[in-house]
């Protein structure tokens, strides 16, 4: 299209300040950390003013006020919409701060969580976590990404794939597209991965996370492989991800199969403390928990199509099944006991 | 010889500035505008035939002025606008039932353009976070607006594979906001209280009323033929929304939903069908991918700023604006101040 033809689309109107604007909030946005601290000081200069030496007055600025002054930013950041979320619903901000910042008391200090082979993890670029599943909630996918975000290096935030029952449940759907899971689709994990992000996956799902105790440390099938061809797809390795002390949090001893379906649920537990206890059932367990990151199974190497072929796409499963099978065998040895 | 182009739906506001915007082409010699209704706004000198679509005199009119290019953007989305649904879904579905019918008869036919929504994907938990020009919905649309899309879709499907000489662009649009521009999302966040599925914060996506008017004056003049999603960059939360909207949301539960969205109807404060029940409970966003590679159209205003320039022109104020918002944090800044400041005073003296 020639540059010479100009219609005037915004006819009697202002003409939008894009270039301005966009400035203006790039700006408001890398100042705004401190700028929110340099208001908070200079908000009243006379009260700030040291009698004695001037010297002072970084060690004078407690930092709980400046704490408060950013904590009000953020609650006037919420209020008033000024956030940031990406096309999956993923609000970084709220996730770091709000959400596992509850939880993280739990993972440092309840479950006290043990985390091993880190290094396996890359620094940036996509990898596909792929872990066992367990513990009547999904507690451990939380604690999985707490391990990642705290712990790696690089502070990586795990982006997690969830079933369709998740989206479909109030608050839960929220919280979950909130800390940046979505769902476990081919289209959405080949997104993730391609954009250069850490996903991760529970392939057993339902059965894995409300299988009986019984059947504790047994890993259950791994879906259809829909993981493996994700992973081929993007070229991206596979890391499998061993998780102990899961199991124990909530013993399911028995399934309210009829309740179940009635709140249409997928199992309602019966543990040793749940529903006998009322609410105080809820409290999980203190187990301790060793999370191990394995060797990465590199995909990049295999030919072009790898991804249609069923039969290397089921072994190349069974290969990562296996492995997080024999590795939580080995932690399971190594265990002293269950909560220590 | 210049070109003469045919717009339907020209009386509502969409259509006339469209019009509006053609005239001043140097490319286009004729503009001609057909409705139902007569046009509120000024069209200059576009020619207005006041048709229903539904009729065969359009194919005459198609024939005598020798048009080469066909609009379609009478595919309405209130039954309130349209007098009850039924009428509603005559004009959406028979109406382009007949105007491709007039098409197709006419060799003097090389281009249609349709406005189509991104309703047509509808909204589930079991959908892909974004979709795709070639996704096929995992839940089709089953009533209202997004099925009358989906129909209209449909017949100009057919009608491209029995005219292949005549390049199809198909856009589908995200929700239209702007300064001027009314839909049933508009009025949903012009409400003083709005009320949301408690439990959900559905991601949303909007296209700016300029960049809407862009893109449909460029598809309108160049050949790229196929289906286009047309969405600003980035998404925003629904809550997100309600509160740069400067207005308190009131989460109600999942199944008093439906109810408060007839009584809302009923009011005719807000056109609230099931089919924007889900939408506003699951959420919608489109890749855009296609837009920009393609057609090489790059929005002006992204999701975000579109709504911001809706709320400013619009003049949506409430408890939650940001001066408002930003005047109690400074005024608890100072108290807080004061706090500080007392103790310490009081262990100086």
């Amino acid at each position: 299209m020639p540059d010479a033809r100009v219609i005037p689309i915004d006819k009697g109107e202002q003409p939008p300040r894009r270039t301005a604007a966009a400035a203006d909030a790039v700006a408001a946005g890398a100042s705004r950390a401190t700028g929110e601290r340099a208001r908070s000081r200079r908000s009243n200069p006379l009260l700030d003013e040291p009698a004695a030496a001037p010297d002072e007055t970084p060690v004078e600025t407690p930092e709980w006020e400046r704490r408060l002054a950013g904590a009000l930013a953020f609650v006037r950041r919420r209020l008033t919409g000024d956030v940031e979320i990406d096309e999956f619903g993923f609000d970084p901000e709220l996730t770091e701060h709000v959400l596992l910042a509850l939880v993280r008391p739990l993972y440092e200090h309840y479950f006290r969580v043990e985390v091993r082979g880190l290094e396996n993890i890359p620094g940036e670029g996509g990898a596909l976590v792929v872990a066992n599943h367990s513990g009547t909630i999904p507690l451990d996918s939380v604690m999985t990404q707490i391990a990642l975000l705290d712990h790696h290096p690089a502070h990586r935030h795990l982006r997690m794939l969830g079933a369709d029952l998740v989206f479909q449940t109030p608050i839960v759907s929220e919280l979950a597209r909130a800390t940046g899971t979505t769902l476990a689709c081919n289209a959405d994990a080949e997104r993730l991965l391609g954009k250069g992000e850490l996903v991760g996956v529970w392939p057993e799902g339902f059965k894995g996370i409300g299988k009986p105790f019984a059947e504790r440390y047994k890993l259950q099938r791994f879906g259809r492989g829909g993981f493996v061809s994700a992973a081929l797809r993007a070229g991206v390795p596979i890391v499998p991800c061993s998780i102990v002390g899961a199991e124990e949090i909530y013993p399911i001893l028995g399934n309210m199969k009829t309740l179940a379906r009635l709140l249409g649920l997928p199992y309602v537990p019966v543990t040793p403390t749940f529903p006998w206890l009322g609410p105080l059932g809820l409290v999980p367990l203190p187990s301790k928990w060793i999370i191990e990151f394995g060797e990465p199974i590199a995909t990049e190497d295999f030919p072009v199509g790898a991804a249609d072929d069923p039969m290397l796409v089921f072994n190349l499963t069974d290969q990562v099944r296996e492995t997080i099978q024999h590795t939580l065998y080995r932690l399971l040895m190594a265990r002293r006991s269950v909560f220590f | 010889m210049g070109r003469v182009v045919m717009v339907t739906g020209v009386s509502r506001h969409l259509g006339g500035r469209f019009t509006q915007l053609l005239q001043a082409d140097p490319d286009i010699t004729r503009v001609i505008g057909v409705d139902v209704v007569p046009p509120k706004h000024d069209l200059g000198d576009a020619e207005f035939v006041r048709a229903d679509i539904r009729n065969p005199v359009i194919g005459k009119v198609i024939a005598q002025a020798e048009v080469d290019t066909v609009v379609h953007m009478a595919v309405l989305a209130t039954p309130l606008d349209a007098g009850g649904r039924a009428m509603m879904k005559e004009i959406n579905v028979i109406g382009t039932m007949q105007l491709l019918a007039a098409c197709q008869k006419a060799p003097s036919v090389r281009k249609l353009v349709v406005k189509s929504s991104t309703a047509v994907y509808g909204s589930s938990p079991q959908d892909p976070a974004l979709f795709t020009e070639d996704l096929e919905p995992n839940a089709l649309a089953r009533s209202g607006y997004a099925k009358d899309s989906v129909e209209v879709e449909g017949y100009v499907r057919g009608f491209a594979r029995r005219r292949p000489d005549v390049t199809v662009t198909t856009l589908r649009f995200a929700n239209f906001v702007g300064p001027r521009v009314t839909t049933p999302l508009t009025s949903y966040f012009s409400l003083p209280v709005v009320p949301t599925v408690l439990g959900f914060d559905p991601r949303l996506q909007f296209v700016h009323e300029r960049d809407g008017l862009e893109v449909l004056w460029t598809t309108t003049l160049d050949d790229h033929g196929g289906t286009f999603n047309i969405a600003g960059d980035g998404v925003m939360s629904l809550h997100q929304a309600i509160h740069r909207a400067g207005r308190p949301a009131l989460p109600l539960p999942q199944p008093a939903a439906p109810w408060i969205g007839q009584a809302l109807r009923r009011l005719g404060v807000a056109d609230f069908s099931s089919e924007q029940l889900r939408f506003l409970t699951y959420g919608r966003v489109v890749d855009t991918t296609r837009m920009r590679e393609v057609l090489g159209f790059e929005p002006r205003y992204s999701t975000r700023e579109a709504f911001d320039d809706f709320v400013l022109r619009q003049g949506l104020r409430g408890p939650l604006s940001a001066d408002t918002v930003e005047a109690f944090e400074h005024k608890a800044r100072d108290v807080l101040g004061v706090l500080r400041v007392a103790p310490r005073g009081g262990a100086d003296a």
